[in-house]
């Protein structure tokens, strides 16, 4: 391997792991407050992907708009999904939770199915970012620059509204202790209301950001969740640079898998996630969970 | 005596079963075999959810593996059937035994997402490994002996294996071993503190699990003469997971009841919409909001009897 076809590799890679840092932490963050592993996270992000398609190719509005849009539809509609039905399920086991993420899952489908069909669509760069940079002796597209900005900006921006403001207190507090935090007068389901609309317009965000890179079509949703659970997983559940590790060795498997083992890169992930599961049960960055 | 008119009423569902095909048609016979074979598939998940309360989210990958060995050694390789589905069980549960050895080091969602990653490697391997699988195009047009390729034989045949799966699998259940599984189920802490070696006991009921797994598998495989990548999904683990739920975990036959009225009613809703998706995803908002307990809790509490500390010793085991 060459020097200029390594760091074209190294730049999509980072540009990938990006890409699936915004996705996966909306899940990363769901999972570390509400405990509840969100399995309709990925059709969040297909209709993410879908909605910006809508917004940009059948109304015309400009690119930005299309992420915004998308961001507010899954946080309306995971505001309602929280607010009418998951609410109701905080104090019962894991199974039943997951299994209602479940359903969700096919009954958005379904819904995707009827609103958008079963063809498959494209969404291009936005008119500002399609050009190419030159880095180094290689040339790489604009708009994958962009997300390897994006991703540790989030990254920061998490980093300092959990770790820094009064509300992320809140929120790293109703992860310790949620009987305490409600009796010291915090309003606990309104936060999980929040987490839970925050991460899933992540998902629908990450889906729009991601819609230039790939092709929109039915079944994208089930890929990506098996993904985002690697790298969450990888990187230790609920931890959000863990998180960030985790969709950095997620891309950098994944692309040079498809270059080194082409046939085998679909499987490579797993391996990735089984190896550290056997080392390191908790993830890189997580801690080893007390027995409860 | 309960067991005894337990099976008597075992004995009579399955006299009744063995008239199916004087009376039905052909459809009807067809459709019993594949219900038969995703009882036992339940079931055989149960052990691990029901039974050991270890949520499996990978089962779809010992059905698989059951399958496509039960596939390659009729059709690649010319076997008699009394070998290779003998050897076809036994794979499945090696595997099982294999992969659930490393599983069983994790507990909750570490395990189950342990499992998951395990069958979605099997998976990899199946969509891959094009020589032996078929790949995407899946494995086809599987050998099956003379004598079971009649839909009444190949029927009687399921049924005979289903119901001494199912045997086994009481037998296996309310044996010492089962008890302790529920005990491990109830409180994995207090189990270990009274002698039991917990890591073992999950790891036998996850081989458990497997080998019966594969036995379905090759079932199916057979019956469909063919095995696709879509069987080793993990789509098909949350399947199979619905039915255990659907039926009621906290009973022997509720995944036997789960998985009959799971698939009997998509068969049913294909013929009139192409929406299935939705009905099970509102079927799986019922179970989870209202019937915790699945069908076997309800038809519990519509006796009149009460569900026993048995809904109530979940909550214990989650906390």
């Amino acid at each position: 391997m060459t020097l200029p076809v390594f760091l074209t590799n190294t730049f999509y890679a980072l540009a990938l792991a990006m890409n699936m840092f915004v996705i996966a932490s909306g899940l990363n963050l769901i999972f570390g407050v509400l405990r509840v592993i969100n399995f309709a996270h990925g059709m969040f992000y297909m209709f993410g992907a879908y909605i910006i398609f809508t917004v940009t190719k059948t109304w015309g509005a400009p690119f930005w708009v299309g992420v915004l849009a998308s961001g507010a539809g899954l946080a309306v509609i995971a505001l309602v999904i929280e607010r009418f039905l998951l609410r109701r399920l905080y104090d019962k086991e894991h199974l039943m939770q997951l299994l209602f993420t479940f359903a969700i899952v096919l009954l958005m489908s379904d819904a995707a199915k009827m609103i958008w069909g079963t063809d498959q669509y494209s969404v291009g760069y936005p008119p500002a970012l399609r050009g190419a940079v030159r880095l180094g002796p290689t040339i790489v597209p604009q708009y994958l620059v962009f997300l390897c900005i994006v991703g540790p900006l989030l990254a920061i921006a998490m980093w300092l509204a959990v770790d820094r403001t009064r509300w992320g207190r809140i929120v790293r507090a109703a992860t310790q202790d949620r009987e305490m935090l409600s009796a010291l007068g915090v309003n606990v389901p309104a936060v999980y209301a929040m987490v839970f609309t925050i991460g899933s317009a992540l998902a629908g965000i990450g889906g729009a950001l991601a819609a230039p890179r790939i092709a929109l079509a039915p079944g994208m949703d089930a890929t990506i969740i098996n993904e985002c659970f690697i790298i969450v997983i990888i990187g230790g559940l609920g931890h959000m640079w863990g998180s960030f590790l985790g969709a950095l060795a997620f891309g950098f498997v994944v692309q040079f898998g498809t270059v080194w083992v082409p046939n085998w890169q679909d499987v490579l992930p797993y391996l990735l996630m089984l190896t550290v599961l056997l080392i390191r049960p908790w993830g890189l960055l997580g801690r080893p969970e007390l027995s409860r | 005596m309960a067991n005894r008119k337990l099976g008597l009423i075992a004995i009579i569902i399955v006299l009744a079963l063995a008239l199916l095909p004087l009376a039905g048609s052909r459809y009807s016979v067809d459709l019993a075999t594949q219900v038969l074979i995703h009882c036992l598939f339940a079931l055989s998940l149960n052990v691990l959810i029901g039974y050991t309360g270890n949520i499996s989210f990978g089962h779809a990958a010992y059905f698989a593996i059951g399958g496509y060995a039960c596939a390659v050694l009729l059709t690649t390789y010319h076997w008699p059937l009394l070998l290779a589905l003998p050897a076809a069980i036994v794979i499945s549960g090696l595997a099982a035994a294999v992969i659930g050895y490393f599983c069983v080091r994790l507990t909750q969602i570490y395990f189950a997402m342990l499992t998951l990653a395990f069958a979605m490697l099997v998976w990899g391997i199946a969509f891959k490994w094009k020589d032996v699988t078929g790949g995407d195009d899946g494995f086809t047009g599987i050998l099956v002996p003379k004598l079971l390729e009649g839909h009444v034989n190949y029927y009687y045949f399921t049924l005979v294996l289903v119901a001494a799966g199912v045997w086994l699998l009481w037998m296996i259940c309310h044996s010492a071993f089962g008890l302790t599984l529920v005990a491990i189920r109830e409180n994995a802490v207090r189990a270990g503190f009274i002698g039991v070696d917990t890591r073992k006991m999950r790891w036998a009921s996850f081989t458990v699990a497997g080998t019966f797994a594969g036995l379905a598998g090759a079932l199916f495989g057979m019956y469909n003469r063919g095995m696709y990548i879509e069987n080793a999904f993990w789509t098909e683990s949350a399947q199979v997971m619905i039915m255990v739920l659907l039926g009621g975990i906290y009973s022997f036959a509720g995944p036997l009841i789960g998985a009959a009225v799971l698939y009997l009613l998509q068969v049913i809703t294909n013929q009139y919409t192409p929406y299935w998706p939705t009905v099970l995803g509102l079927i799986l908002l019922v179970v989870v909001l209202v019937l915790p307990d699945g069908l076997a809790g309800l038809a519990k509490r519509i006796g009149g009897k009460t569900a026993r500390a048995k809904v109530s010793g979940a909550k214990v085991s989650r906390a």
